[in-house]
Parts: C-alpha cells; structure tokens; sequence
C-alpha cells in the first residue's frame, strides 16, 4: 500500500485572499442582491474593499514585522478607519467616536511597565526592553464586543507568554493582573465616576500563557493609536473585547483571582473568564449573533452572522476549561 | 372686541402657515437620516446609528406631545395643542421607523430570534410594549374617532403615559454603564407628569391667584 508522505504546503497553493473574498461575494450576491437592487445601492466588491483597506492612510510610525501567517482568518478585515474610530475606551470618553477625537494629547512615549508579584524578576522596565527579545508577529483576529457586535483585525505584538515567562513566575502566580494608566490630566473620561478607574483585567495564567494570548503594539503595521490602546494593549481574541486591557503599566502576578473592572460594575454581567459563549447571553442582550463590521464598511443589510463558542477558537483553548461550568464561571 | 377677533384671526393664519412647517420640521430628522445613509455617512456601525437616532427622535417627539398641555397651561396659549396630534403621530412614526430599522436590518435574517428576545430581554419586552401601546392612540388619533369614543377617547388616551415610561425604561435598560442620558428622559417625563398633577395645579393656581384660591376655598 501506497502512503503518500504529505508535502509541506506552499504558501503559493493557499487560496489567495483575492479568490476567498470574491467566492463569500457570490454568496453574499445570492443572497442580498434583490435588497442591493430594491436600496439602489450596489455594494462594492470584498476583494476591492480589502485592497483599498492596506491603500488607507494608516496613521503612527510603520513597524517592521518579524513574522506573519501563523494566525490568519478566511474573512475580510475591518477597514482601517472603523478600527480606529470606534473604540470603547472610555477613558477618553463613553461615546465610540470619542477616542479618536480626545485621545491625540496622550503621551504613549516614553513608556515604562511595572511588573510586580509572585514572580524572580519585578521592576520597572522600559516599554522597549520588555519587547526587545521578541520578533514583532502579525495576527489577525477576530474581536468580538461583549454588545453584539464584531470586527477583524491584524494585530501586531508579541505572545504574551513569551514576555511573562521571562520575569520566571513562581508556583503562587495564579493569575495575572493587569492595570491600566491613569492619567486624569490626558484621559477627560477619568473625571466622570462612570467606572471604577484604574481600568483592571486579570487572566488566569494558563490563559495568560496561552499562545493566542498578545501583547499588542500595533495594527496594520503601524503603530497602535492612542485610542487603540498605545502603547501596549492585551489581546484575547477568545474573550470578550474589553478583557484586551489597554494601555497597560502594571503586570502582577497573583495568587488570588483579580478583581476585574466590569466584574466591579456589574459582576452578574460580566464575570471573570468573559469567554465569548453563544450560551449564555448577557442578562439584558442575547449573545448567539454578531453584527460583523467589516468589509467595505457599507454592511447595512446582512452584516449578522452566528457567534461561536470562543469566538471560533475552540480547537484552541476549549482545553483550558475542561470540565469548568461555563454557565456558572461565565 | 375686535382687537379680539383680528387676533383669533390671527393665530389660525399663524397656525394654517406654521403648521405645515412645523410638519417639515419633523421630517428633518428623517431627511437627515437618509441623506447620510445614502452617502455613507453613518459611521462605522451603520445599523446601531440608524437605531439610536430613530429611537432618539421617537423619544423626543414624544416628551414634546406630552409637554403640549403643561405648556398650554403655564403659558395660556391654547392654540398649542392644535400641534399635539401631529407630534404625538411623527413620535409614533419615528418608533415605527426604529423598530423597522431593527426588525429588517438588524435581526435581519434571524427572525427567529425575535420572540425569544422579545420575551426574554427586558429591554425588548418594555419597548416593544411602549410600541404596542402606541398603536391604537394612532389609531383612534382621528376627528371621527374621538367623537365617537367620547369620553372613552380621554381614558384610552391616558395610555401614553404608560408608553412614555416604557420608552425611557427601554432606553435606560440598555445602556452598559453611562446612564446619564437616558436619565435626562426620566427627569424631563417626571417633570412633566408632575406639572399634569392636580397637586401641582392647584399650588400653582394659589401661587398665582392667592385671592381667587381663596375665593374658591370658601
């Protein structure tokens, strides 16, 4: 019996983006294009809307990417634009559009990281020596808002484990702590008592450990935006969007399960672990469907697709949880 | 008398122009609406602001309904409430428009979702109460319809208070964390049903005319 040995796949045989897009265009022309023609309004094609995306002006200094491909996704991105001008950061404001408006006078640099608790190494590092060791990787992901709404994006930074492992946590780490700056005098959302500032997040530390977990400094291989979360912002594309903690000036590991800020404000809606579950919905809003912004931007018909367990990364890290009730550790 | 009568006239030219205006007026918000959906201006989410701004236009128009007779009261201008009907049914519209917006754009294809959501969510459950409500006020808003429903038609009508807190509990219902403006509603609808209170008029009314309440005590 023949057993064909499989070759490495080439980069070359993998479906360009140009063919993917176009094949979800077709589906989504089967099923929209009596709506597109009855509006008026014909809606440009995915593969000239994801071209235009890299064309955009993207604000920040480029950065140069060590390595891409190992996390990639068959859906279009969210334009650039969307990315940066629809950000719950509510230290710059409540409102999305706020951010982007009031964050310009934030100073992301110099930038300085304390890293403290149960670990060999603690101090003060700064921003570069923290990311020095580590190649700058390209990741898209998909980032799902805990209010029902979706976006893809490249992201740019390092594995957060990689980055923990170095300060050589001790057997009481737990768990991870993270919080966010407060700086009143740059951030007007801080004078409103609308949250229980600093902004924290935690992760337990096989999370934290886990390779999807990112340490972001980028995106669209630039650098992260102000109302992005620059410098440094914490990515967990299997959780809901506000664990992606922004920018972070403390990493503490801990022993005992960190009191998180949304937990603080409302602790029967958001709980610690906050992995996106299409069971279990939100006490006030059903969490089983999504709306996708993403694409051309113009997505005013047909946008809402199903969330999935994990936020797709099931295969991934449904391991973490075995035998957890994710009812009850939501 | 006739100084009377010119300004009776007066007010009904002033009323007979200003009420189609005032029907445009109404509109605008529409207008807008369509004029930035068409030109793509709507921002990153375009179905959540189309939500927002037709909920927000239903909820206005219908705090300005109430606030006619109040109004009519205080300023004695009675010709106010020949505009009541007109805003109660653009508040009327604008809910249709939101709730349409959510039932073909944003459910868009999960119809089956809607009775869940509607029974389940809170939120749901009262705006979509506060909409149900509204239905036969529009209904009956008609000349013909009050004559026939005679006193009827008032107590049918009281319905829209209860609507109109509905409305403000929805909004505030859904809000995450900053509920500072659908507080503003609930501040703005309490002070309303508070200036339609007896208890309200009649401390006005001594207020006003300490000799006449005294009058009338007697």
């Amino acid at each position: 019996m023949l057993i064909r040995k499989h070759d490495p796949i080439l980069s070359s045989e993998i479906t360009p983006p140009s063919i993917y897009q176009r094949r979800r265009e077709w589906l989504k022309a089967l099923g929209l294009g009596a709506v597109a023609l009855a509006v008026g309004c014909e809606s440009r094609s995915a593969q000239e809307a994801s071209a235009g995306v890299r064309e955009e002006p993207v604000g920040g200094k480029a950065l140069t990417i060590g390595e891409r491909g190992k996390y990639v996704l068959d859906e279009p991105l969210t334009r650039y634009k969307d990315v940066t001008h629809y950000n719950n950061y509510y230290e710059f404001g409540v409102d999305k559009a706020q951010p982007a408006q009031t964050a310009g006078g934030f100073h992301a640099h110099p930038w300085q990281v304390e890293i403290a608790g149960h670990a060999e190494v603690t101090g003060r590092f700064a921003l570069e020596d923290l990311l020095k060791p580590h190649p700058l990787e390209e990741r898209v992901y998909r980032m799902r808002c805990v209010e029902g709404w979706s976006m893809v994006i490249p992201w740019l930074g390092v594995g957060l484990g990689d980055v923990l492992k170095r300060f050589k946590p001790t057997s009481n780490a737990k768990y991870v702590a993270f919080t966010t700056i407060s700086r009143p005098s740059e951030m007007p959302g801080l004078a409103q008592p609308i949250l229980d500032w600093p902004y924290r997040e935690g992760l337990r530390i096989d999370e934290a450990m886990h390779p999807l977990s990112l340490l972001a400094v980028g995106l669209y291989g630039h650098e992260l935006p102000n109302q992005n979360g620059a410098p440094l912002r914490l990515v967990v594309p299997w959780k809901y969007g506000y664990k992606g903690i922004k920018s972070i000036v403390k990493i503490e590991f801990v022993e005992d399960e960190p009191k998180t800020t949304w937990n603080l404000a409302a602790s029967d809606e958001y709980g610690f672990y906050s992995n996106v579950n299409p069971a279990v919905d939100h006490p006030r809003w059903s969490q089983r469907t999504e709306r996708r912004i993403a694409g051309d931007g113009f997505n005013l018909f047909g946008n809402r697709i199903p969330t999935l367990p994990f936020n797709g990364y099931a295969d991934l890290v449904a391991g973490l949880y075995a035998g957890m009730d994710l009812h009850r550790n939501f | 008398m006739k100084a009377g009568l010119s300004s009776r006239l007066f007010f009904r030219d002033r009323i007979a122009v200003s009420k189609p205006f005032a029907f445009a007026l109404c509109l605008l918000p529409l207008a807008l609406l369509v004029w930035d959906t068409l030109r793509e201006q709507l921002g990153t989410d375009p179905v959540a602001q189309l939500e927002h701004r037709t909920g927000d236009w239903a909820l206005r128009l219908f705090l300005a309904t109430l606030a006619i007779t109040p109004l009519r009261r205080l300023s004695g201008s009675a010709w106010l409430v020949r505009y009541r009907r007109m805003l109660g049914l653009f508040a009327f519209f604008y809910a249709c428009v939101h709730l349409t917006t959510y039932l073909v754009i944003d459910l868009g294809g999960y119809w089956s979702q809607l009775l869940t959501e509607i029974a389940k969510r809170p939120y749901m459950t009262v705006g979509f109460s506060a909409w149900l409500l509204l239905v036969p006020l529009a209904l009956t808003s008609t000349r013909r319809m009050m004559h026939r429903l005679g006193r009827r038609w008032q107590q049918l009508h009281r319905l829209v208070y209860v609507s109109a807190l509905l409305a403000v509990l929805h909004f505030l219902w859904l809000v995450k964390a900053d509920h500072r403006e659908p507080l503003i509603y609930l501040g703005i609808l309490a002070l309303l049903m508070l200036a339609r209170s007896d208890a309200f008029r009649s401390m006005r009314a001594r207020a006003l005319r300490p000799e006449k309440a005294l009058a009338q005590s007697r």
